[in-house]
């Protein structure tokens, strides 16, 4: 139990491993997480892109529209559907997350996880509908 | 299916060799027989040198995980017909140092566990004379699942954090310590939080999920590691808000 041994000639040598540079690769789940980790700088770009956008509507509209223009640039539109992917994929790690985190009780019984789930699938989809009534309803 | 199976088990021998090596041995394969009775064959029959760690043969003591074709299992409910004609190959759980052959050293996770104080904790015991601490079958439920863990920790075995951060204080031990945080009859989360809630506790945890994948008993550690976070968060949250009555 305790880590301090004293060495005796006949205290045996433990056989210590060190995970393959590879161990990503041995599970899909394993590949998901190095994804996420990985994928986090382009979390990190959408926000930065979203004060970006922020920034250059509360400057005027000239700022705006050369925004607009600087977002048009096939690099920046690239980079940008590669980071909506990323985006897309940390929500659906969320909410599949979400019914472990939360338990919530309807009196005594304790609602299903799949409840929870669909509950915030259920809000993602009010958002995005929401979000794209303003656009709609802005052309 | 086959009358013989072919076993691939990794021998270490500390006083002969200095990395492990593979040993192949034909076994026996009727459709009733599980790995470890494999193993128990050639311990008896074919090599008495071979050294294992196995006690229940039922899924109850948590001695028998072992890594089987890749996968941490408990070897006393794996089939040998499940990976038809073979091979068979058995390793040592990984995450672990290993004494020998497919024994490993679980001392880091005797030393965890007993850090999250996985007992129940009262803040004055009730005298005898004043009876049971009595539970309704609803305040069993909330902590039943956790308390099936055996510790056979398949669990660390699958965490790819455990076996790149030692200090990871580990699935299991965190599903036990939600299993006593969880019990009406205990009173000591707080105690438990100063533990959990270090870096190398929850937060360790990056939701890979495979503890809950590979655990023979269902318990869902990655479950009880989200579910507190959630809990942790709205402590530390409640302790800046209200800092008096935080505790």
């Amino acid at each position: 139990m305790n880590e301090r041994h004293v060495y005796t000639e006949y205290h045996p040598r433990w056989l210590r491993s060190r995970p393959s540079t590879y161990w990503w690769l041995q599970r899909r789940a394993y590949l998901s997480f190095i994804t996420r980790e990985l994928s986090s700088i382009f979390i990190a770009w959408f926000v930065v892109y979203l004060l970006l956008l922020v920034r250059a509507v509360s400057l005027g509209n000239s700022n705006y529209q050369a925004f607009l223009e600087w977002s048009r640039h096939p690099v920046v539109m690239v980079l940008n559907v590669v980071t909506l992917f990323f985006v897309l994929f940390h929500a659906v790690t969320w909410f599949n997350l979400a019914p472990k985190a939360i338990v919530v009780h309807l009196g005594r019984k304790r609602l299903p996880g799949s409840l929870i789930s669909a509950a915030n699938y259920g809000a993602w989809v009010a958002a995005t509908a929401f979000v794209l009534w303003i656009l709609l309803a802005g052309d | 299916m086959a009358d013989k199976i072919t076993m691939q088990v990794t021998r270490y021998r500390p006083e002969e060799e200095s990395d492990a090596t593979v040993q192949e041995y034909e076994v026996p394969c009727p459709k009733d027989w599980v790995v470890l009775d494999g193993l128990n064959y050639i311990k008896d029959r074919l090599d008495g040198s071979l050294t294992y760690r196995w006690s229940c043969r039922m899924g109850i003591c948590g001695s028998c995980g072992m890594t089987v074709n890749g996968e941490p299992k408990l070897t006393c409910e794996t089939f040998l017909s499940e990976y038809g004609n073979g091979p068979v190959k058995v390793e040592p759980l990984r995450n672990f140092p290993v004494i020998r052959d497919l024994v490993v050293e679980i001392g880091d996770f005797m030393r965890k566990l007993v850090e999250v104080k996985p007992w129940i904790i009262r803040n004055k015991e009730k005298l005898l004379s004043e009876g049971e601490y009595l539970q309704t079958p609803d305040e069993l439920d909330e902590y039943r699942q956790f308390s099936m863990c055996i510790n056979c920790m398949l669990c660390y075995s699958a965490c790819p954090i455990y076996g790149l951060e030692p200090g990871f204080i580990g699935p299991a031990a965190i599903a036990l310590a939600q299993r006593y945080n969880l019990d009406s009859r205990d009173e000591g989360s707080d105690e438990r939080l100063d533990v959990l809630s270090e870096h190398d506790g929850i937060w360790g945890c990056t939701f890979v999920g495979e503890c809950t994948e590979v655990c023979p008993k269902h318990v869902d550690p990655a479950g009880a590691i989200q579910r507190y976070k959630l809990t942790a968060a709205l402590s530390e949250l409640k302790s800046f808000v209200m800092p008096r009555s935080a505790r």
